[in-house]
């Protein structure tokens, strides 16, 4: 089953508070991420992995009457942004959550997990039954 | 031959031959893990060159010494590297440095195909992880042509069968055939590995997925293997029967823009009547044996269907009949509920729904999408649209498969759009 994992940060007063982290704290996150990658990698459940772009340039697009894009945002006040997803090919939904979790306790400033929201839904990839 | 059938001819030979030579180098070399790799390696190479180079004299020779050689070269770059760091010389690569022996004396054996299935099929491993291995170490398809069957990652199907091997080397089991009740207990493993990739690929076929490794074949092309090798096992001529006769119909059951057609719209001029002959045989044949298994039932029932020119000449009593027996057999949520589908063809609409009522508090099928799939049917025949269309809506919201949802959506707006009709 295939389950995507999307990993919602805190907006905070920037786009992206880690400018304000220690470099070893920084760098132990980027540490863990990679990591964490492998891990999934080495386990046979890694489809696919994508982090975005800062959110300051997010735009809500949509078409105009004339079909052209009308483009709306950046959204400042928005508490939660995207900050990147997996897509895991995994046994079960617990195991999807157990990933989930572990992606969730990434360190944070002095190592303290940040406990990030990960959204956890699974990929319309099942087959019928009928 | 122009190129293209060239490369699909030495495709069809690579896959027939995959196993044999395998069984060999495993016999051979005791690690089967090591022999898988060099076997996959020998393939590889021989899908590349003999498209131009023309199909040697003797393919399954060639794999062989090519494969053995892919071993003795690994043993000693290993060797050599060992030998550095330890400045020890030693003769043992000397072992490894035979010439190869006359193809003759090669131990070829049919049932090498039978040992490493139940090796693929171990109960250590995940269903995922024994498809993933049985499709290579016994279908001969590569890596690439499996990754792209489940849609992930050529890196992650790798990894994924490389801990499989990893899995069977850590319990300890040689490249022998199990014996007595182990031997029955795991063909039964082996049978649910091969149903697992049919129904995998039987779903995923046609539409847009086209490109797709065609694992329903692989499957057909598996079982029938089994069955040359086990000809009076009823269970193996029940499960090939089973894949053919549900392969028969999958011209009918898909539209153009890869929409699920049901059973009973389906254009049955487009069944493939030498799937269904060749099923209705082997059916006809398991069952007169004696000992009927599920699978062969589920191949009955199949057979009933295709046997029906048109949908409403179906023989749902007989239907009826053979689930019965099934749900006393295997104690399945899912049978129970196409017994209901069966018996609210036979009695009527209301007596399918008591059926249901009584599966309610199954939590096995708690939050399924298919009892409410098949509830919302059964309220849709007794003439009760509105429970119809809230059904077919929560079935679409809790299936995980696009085409199903497509359909139950599209079954609730006709039924919405009708009665908003009729209200006028």
């Amino acid at each position: 089953m295939k389950f995507m994992m999307m990993m919602h940060a805190p907006r905070g007063t920037g786009d992206y508070q880690v400018g304000d982290w220690s470099p070893d704290d920084f760098k132990a996150h980027i540490g863990f991420m990679h990591g964490f990658n492998k891990e999934l990698m080495d386990a046979g459940e890694w489809v696919d992995a994508q982090g975005l772009a800062a959110p300051g340039e997010a735009k809500l697009v949509r078409a105009g009457t004339d079909g052209a894009p009308v483009t709306d945002g950046p959204f400042a006040e928005s508490k939660e942004f995207l900050a990147g997803y997996w897509i895991v090919d995994v046994p079960s939904p617990e195991r999807a959550y157990e990933l989930a979790a572990k992606a969730s306790a990434a360190p944070g400033p002095g190592g303290a997990p940040l406990n990030m929201a990960v959204e956890v839904r699974q990929v319309m990839s099942g087959p019928p039954e009928a | 031959m122009s190129t293209e059938s060239t490369e699909t001819a030495v495709g069809h030979l690579l896959r027939e031959l995959a196993p044999q030579v395998l069984g060999a180098v495993a016999r051979r070399h005791g690690d089967f893990a090591a022999a898988e790799d060099a076997v996959q390696e020998a393939l590889i190479s021989a899908a590349v060159q003999w498209p131009s180079s023309g199909i040697p004299a003797n393919p399954r020779g060639w794999l062989y010494h090519v494969a053995l050689r892919r071993i003795t070269d690994h043993l000693r770059s290993e060797m050599a590297r060992r030998r550095r760091e330890e400045a020890v010389a030693t003769d043992l690569w000397a072992e490894w440095a035979f010439v190869p022996p006359p193809d003759a004396e090669i131990g070829f054996e049919g049932d090498d195909t039978l040992v490493l299935l139940f090796m693929c099929c171990h109960p250590a491993l995940t269903p995922a992880s024994a498809i993933a291995l049985t499709l290579r170490a016994v279908g001969g398809l590569t890596t690439a042509e499996i990754a792209s069957a489940f849609l992930v990652p050529e890196a992650t199907m790798a990894q994924r069968i490389s801990r499989a091997k990893g899995s069977i080397k850590a319990s300890g089991e040689g490249f022998t055939m199990p014996a007595g009740a182990e031997r029955a207990e795991r063909l039964g493993a082996v049978l649910h590995v091969l149903y697992l990739i049919f129904n995998e690929g039987y779903a995923s076929s046609g539409g847009p997925e086209l490109q797709r490794t065609d694992l329903a074949n692989e499957a057909i092309r598996l079982a029938r293997a089994v069955h040359a090798l086990l000809p009076g096992d009823g269970d193996v001529a029940g499960l090939l029967a089973l894949m053919l006769l549900t392969d028969a119909r999958r011209a009918a059951r898909t539209g153009p823009a890869g929409e699920l057609i049901p059973l009973d719209e389906q254009d049955r001029a487009l069944w493939d009547p030498a799937s269904i002959e060749e099923g209705v045989a082997l059916v006809s044949g398991a069952l007169s044996r004696g000992r009927v298994g599920a699978y062969t039932l589920q191949a009955a029932i199949a057979a009933v269907h295709d046997e029906a020119p048109r949908a409403e000449d179906t023989d749902w009593a007989q239907i009826l009949a053979l689930y019965g027996l099934l749900e006393r057999m295997s104690d399945n949520p899912m049978v129970s509920l196409n017994r209901a589908i069966a018996a609210a063809m036979v009695h009527g609409p209301e007596r399918g729904l008591e059926l249901l009522a009584a599966l309610d508090g199954d939590a096995r099928l708690r939050g399924h999408y298919r009892l409410d799939a098949v509830r919302a049917h059964l309220h849709e025949r007794a003439g009760d649209p509105e429970r119809a269309i809230a059904h077919y809506r929560a079935a679409a919201e809790r299936t995980a498969s696009i085409p199903e949802r497509d359909y139950l959506t599209l079954k609730a707006a006709r039924l919405a759009a009708a009665r908003r009709a009729a209200a006028g």
